[in-house]
C-alpha cells in the first residue's frame, strides 16, 4: 500500500497515478474489512474506489491528453518536500511508538453490525448522530447544486463572445 | 481487531501515507494530481479514526461514524473541485498552478 501511495505521487503519467491511487483505496478497504467494520469497507469501496476514481478518470480524459507526461519538478523543491515529509514521519512515529495505548483485549471486543451503525446514525439519544447526519445531507445537496452552477456555461457571455 | 498486528503498526502505515500525501501536495504542479494527494491525506485520517475506535473503544461507534462523514465530505469536495478545475480549463486551457492568475474571469 505504501509503495502504491509513493507511486501515486511520483508517477509521471497521471492516468497511471490514478490507478495507483485506486490500489491504495482498495487496500484501505481491505484494512476496514480485516478489523470487521464491514459497512465502512463497503462504503469505502463504492464511494471512493467506485465513484471518485471514475470522476477523476473522466475529468482527466476531458481536460488533458493522457500521454502527456506531467512536468518534472525542480530538484530542490523535491528535496525540500521530501526532507520535510521525512522529518514529519519521524516525529509522528516517535510520538506514536513512545505512547502507551490502553488497547482493549480481543475477547472483550464485540462485532459491530450494519444495524448498529444505522441505529446510531439516526438516534436522537446521547450518543446519536442525527444532527451531523442531516448536516452532511444538506452539505451534499449544496455541493451538487454548486457543482452544477459552476459547470454551467453562461449563456449571455457566450452570446457576447460570438 | 487483526490478530498479530498491533495498533502501532497500523498507525505507522497511516502516518507514512499521510506524509506521502503531504509530499505530493508540495511537489505536484498539476491541479488534479494535487487533488489526488489530498485524497491520500483524507484517507489516512479516516483510517486513524477507525483504528482508534477499534483498538481503544471497541464498544462505541464514534470513529466509524466520523469516517463515514469524512468519506461523504471528501466526495463532495472532489466533485466540486473537479467542476471548478474543468471550468478553469475551459477558461485558460491549462492545469498548471503557475498559470493560474485569476480567480474569476
Amino acid at each position: 500500500m505504501i509503495v502504491f501511495a509513493a507511486m501515486t505521487v511520483s508517477n509521471k503519467n497521471i492516468m497511471r497515478s490514478i490507478i495507483y491511487l485506486l490500489f491504495v483505496l482498495i487496500g484501505m478497504a481491505a484494512i476496514y474489512f480485516m478489523i470487521e467494520f464491514y459497512f465502512l469497507g463497503a462504503v469505502q469501496l463504492t464511494v471512493y474506489a467506485g465513484g471518485i476514481i471514475v470522476l477523476y478518470v473522466n475529468s482527466v480524459m476531458l481536460v488533458e491528453k493522457i500521454n502527456n507526461p506531467l512536468p518534472s519538478v525542480a530538484l530542490w523543491r523535491r528535496l525540500l518536500a521530501g526532507f520535510l515529509s521525512a522529518f514529519g514521519i519521524i516525529l509522528t512515529l516517535f510520538a506514536v511508538w513512545s505512547y502507551d495505548f490502553a488497547v482493549v483485549a480481543e475477547n472483550q471486543a464485540k462485532e459491530i453490525s450494519i444495524e448498529d451503525v444505522g441505529l446510531t446514525l439516526l438516534s436522537y439519544g446521547d450518543h446519536g448522530y442525527i444532527l451531523p447526519f442531516e448536516v452532511i445531507s444538506v452539505l451534499l445537496l449544496a455541493a451538487m447544486v454548486g457543482a452544477i452552477v459552476i459547470a454551467k456555461t453562461n449563456k449571455h457571455e457566450q452570446i457576447t463572445n460570438k | 481487531m487483526i490478530s498479530g498486528i498491533s495498533i502501532y503498526e497500523i498507525l505507522t502505515v497511516s502516518t507514512i501515507i499521510f506524509f506521502i500525501g503531504i509530499y505530493g501536495f508540495a511537489t505536484r504542479k498539476n491541479l488534479i494530481a494535487m487533488l489526488m494527494s489530498v485524497e491520500l491525506i483524507l484517507n489516512s485520517a479516516a483510517l486513524n479514526f477507525v483504528i482508534f475506535n477499534k483498538y481503544l473503544f471497541p464498544e462505541e461507534l464514534g470513529g466509524a461514524i466520523f469516517s463515514i462523514f469524512i468519506i461523504a465530505v471528501a466526495a463532495a469536495e472532489t466533485a466540486l473541485a473537479l467542476a471548478i478545475i474543468i471550468n478553469l480549463y475551459r477558461l485558460i486551457m491549462s492545469l498548471k498552478t503557475d498559470d493560474l492568475e485569476t480567480m474569476k474571469y
